[in-house]
């Protein structure tokens, strides 16, 4: 495999993002450092921030790791990141109203139909329906790596309820109480503005038939869910109600809150529940964690749901490898930010492509996650190479193939000492009269030697992002 | 023809309920073949929702009772001018792309049974023959048996035990359509049925399939014909349950005794 790009030294020299961490870190007694590693973890437990990101399933209640050592990038290189993501999120929403209006992509013939209308994720009840600011997904959470100087790749979108900003925003937190010189001695942007500006976010895209200040909520499944911390530290820090599906209630054309001062109407839920089980009478009958006849007051402009159903139809893995066709559609830019290059195994010439190159790809189940029905070329023995042939010739629809890529490291902070690991970014856009987002995203490490794999239940831990003031 | 409709729901709870919610599909959908000239939905105790058309071109209406209450009712009356259009859902205004009705549900999945009845669209000359093939093959398959399946029977059961009544006609239908390739629908409505007055079928559902230069083309494998000027089309969806007139839900612990009466009639002109 080719070298990776460490984010901290290239040619023994320090880059200059980095340079007011050397010394810091060079200058650290282990003694010291251990001592604050501790302290970092029994705060993190104390106030019990403990919960899985998206979709990686594993125990709930898991401490997931934390890496004092900070992931740096420049104003400059922030700039285009933002610049890039902005862009996707756009063309992202204008995807979703325009799937769910009159199709124009589809009928240009620059994604196949059968891609998008016979999506699991496309929702055809919502068909017709254009929520408030056209905006379906209106926190877009898109995994980026790095494998250069000024190469950055979309690893994926996720448009649905994308969590792990309370690891920002937390790790940040820690960072500033262990460390105040650092925040002296660099100019970090802050980010601390992002409760606020989810809240303006989630109040701008409030139902027309809102004539005042908008009720926003957060509806929760509970307290077993794996991010149920996060769920209620967004609450608390934007200042509006927790609820679970039970709290809200449907009364004729609007949906209300019970509250000890009677029922109250609410404007905008933020729901971090999927869309199978927000409304019996819409989607799963068995849900009981959802609102009776939300969907009805929903559709005919009551309440405003954030993500809006059937957002997720601009997630798939599939989809994704259209994205920079959407934002030449919708947007006519070019992308500022890449995929990684699919091969799409239901075609002739890309199958022959994988076929020969198998050992060398990342291939992937179309519709799978976690892990589940990959081959990861370069780490499988011949034989599991050959068996995986097997499954792609019977159903070469059903897959995906990718480079693996060398991404880039950052120091860490590991038992020997320092040493590089690999890092991602998840940065979280906003959407709703605006766009926006502040500075920086969760880093995600992957603390064990060598190992690619930045999630939670693989060894993976999260990092202070800073993105440095010009 | 000119069809009066009485049609009424009766919900009665062995113990007083906290509230009830229900979503309602029950206007004659708007197209050529149908004209409403009266029609009215009324719920005992209800308020009503904000109503409105869907991307199926459905008329929807949310409803809630505050409880406590030990019994509701719906009642639908009204009066339609039907024209026969041979089975053509002609003038129907939707936005839904006919390719979102290839999905599968719980309830349409193919099994091998329904895959090879799938075949005949192929094999017919042209896709309009194999919808009509597939239909009647459908009719052979499974014999009109009132009380051998269950609202939860699934297409693939219905045609393994050979027995079933509309609805397991229709989602059959759907499922095996699918197979072959056309987008195919659950629809609920309600049908004129003779003067004997065959009230089980009053309350009526069959299966609408899409093919490329028509449209959307009625099927009533139960009845082995296309909707005429008999039928009075309510609303569609993937398969029954998304397809239901009314879907509802109850707060409280009472068990539900639920009682139906349809009665569909053709009036002098």
């Amino acid at each position: 495999m080719t070298p990776c790009f460490n984010e901290m030294f290239q040619d023994n020299a320090v880059r200059p993002p980095y340079a007011g961490l050397q010394g810091w870190s060079a200058d650290m007694p282990a003694d010291i450092r251990l001592a604050k590693q501790a302290e970092a973890e029994a705060l993190f437990r104390r106030i019990g921030i403990t919960f899985a990101v998206y979709g990686e399933g594993g125990d709930p209640d898991r401490l997931i790791p934390f890496d004092m050592f900070p992931r740096v990038f420049t104003a400059n290189e922030w700039a285009k990141l933002e610049r890039g993501i902005k862009q996707r999120a756009r063309a992202l929403n204008a995807f979703l109203v325009d799937v769910y209006g009159r199709g124009e992509i589809v009928r240009a013939g620059r994604i196949p139909g059968k891609l998008v209308y016979q999506n699991d994720a496309y929702e055809k009840s919502v068909c017709g329906f254009i929520p408030p600011k056209g905006v379906y997904s209106h926190i877009v959470g898109i995994d980026i790596v790095r494998t250069g100087p000024g190469e950055f790749y979309v690893l994926e979108d996720n448009c649905r309820t994308p969590s792990g900003v309370s690891y920002m925003l937390e790790s940040r937190e820690m960072m500033m109480r262990m460390f105040p010189d650092l925040f002296r001695e660099n100019r970090i942007e802050p980010i601390d503005s992002y409760p606020d500006k989810l809240r303006r976010t989630l109040a701008s895209v409030a139902p027309a038939k809102c004539d005042r200040d908008p009720t926003v909520v957060i509806l929760t499944p509970g307290h077993f869910n794996s991010a149920y911390y996060e769920h209620s530290f967004l609450a608390d820090l934007m200042g509006v109600e927790l609820v679970e599906g039970q709290d809200l209630f449907v009364d004729g054309a609007f949906v209300y809150m019970r509250t000890t001062e009677g029922p109250k109407r609410v404007d905008v839920i933020y729901r971090r529940l999927d869309d199978a089980f927000i409304d019996p009478l819409c989607f799963r009958p068995d849900s009981m964690l959802g609102v009776p006849g939300l969907m009805d007051v929903y559709r005919s402009g009551g309440v405003s749901i954030c993500s809006a159903p059937g957002a997720g139809v601009a997630d798939d893995k599939a989809v994704y490898t259209y994205v920079p066709e959407m934002i030449r559609f919708y947007l006519g830019e070019e992308p500022i930010l890449k995929n990684v290059p699919t091969w799409k195994c239901g075609d002739a010439s890309d199958l022959k492509y994988v076929a020969e190159n198998l050992g060398d790809l990342v291939v992937k189940e179309v519709h799978g996650s976690g892990g589940y029905g990959m081959l990861v070329g370069p780490k499988s023995t011949k034989q599991q190479i050959e068996e995986f042939r097997a499954l792609i010739m019977a159903d070469p629809g059903n897959y995906i193939a990718q480079p693996t890529l060398a991404l880039s490291t950052t120091p860490t902070f590991v038992e020997e000492g320092i040493a590089p690991r690999h890092v991602d970014l998840r940065p979280y856009c906003l959407v709703g009269e605006r766009i926006e987002l502040v500075p920086g995203g969760l880093t995600r490490v992957a603390l064990r030697e060598g190992s690619l794999v930045v999630n939670s239940s693989q060894g993976g831990g999260v990092k202070d992002t800073w993105v440095l003031a010009e | 023809m000119l069809l009066s409709v009485d049609h009424v729901t009766h919900y009665r709870y062995d113990r007083p309920v906290r509230g009830v919610v229900q979503s309602h599909r029950l206007m004659p959908s708007r197209f050529d073949g149908q004209k409403v000239l009266d029609w009215s939905v009324t719920m005992t105790g209800g308020t009503m929702g904000s109503a409105f058309r869907d991307g199926a071109g459905d008329w929807v209406q949310g409803w809630t009772v505050a409880g406590p209450v030990d019994e509701i009712e719906v009642r639908v009356k009204g009066l339609v001018q039907t024209t026969d259009l041979a089975g053509i859902l002609r003038g129907h205004r939707e936005v839904v792309p006919p390719e979102a009705y290839l999905r599968d549900t719980d309830a349409t999945a193919p099994d091998a049974a329904l895959t090879e009845l799938g075949q005949l669209i192929a094999a017919a000359d042209s896709p309009l023959s194999g919808c009509h093939a597939l239909s009647e093959a459908i009719s052979a398959a499974i014999a009109y048996t009132p009380g051998t399946t269950r609202v939860q029977t699934t297409a693939a059961q219905a045609l393994a035990q050979g027995q079933g009544v509309c609805q397991d006609h229709a989602q059959a239908l759907i499922a095996a359509a699918r197979v072959g390739g056309i987008p195919a629908r659950y629809v609920s409505g309600y049908l004129q049925s003779g003067q004997d007055g065959m009230d089980h079928e009053a309350a009526h559902a069959w299966a609408e399939l899409f093919v490329a230069g028509i449209g959307w083309i009625g099927f009533d494998p139960a009845n082995e014909c296309c909707p005429d000027a008999r039928y009075i089309r309510l609303g569609s969806g993937l398969d029954a349950q998304d397809a239901a007139p009314i879907r509802g839900i109850s707060r409280g612990s009472g068990a539900e005794i639920l009682s139906v009466t349809v009665a569909v009639q053709t009036q002098e002109q």
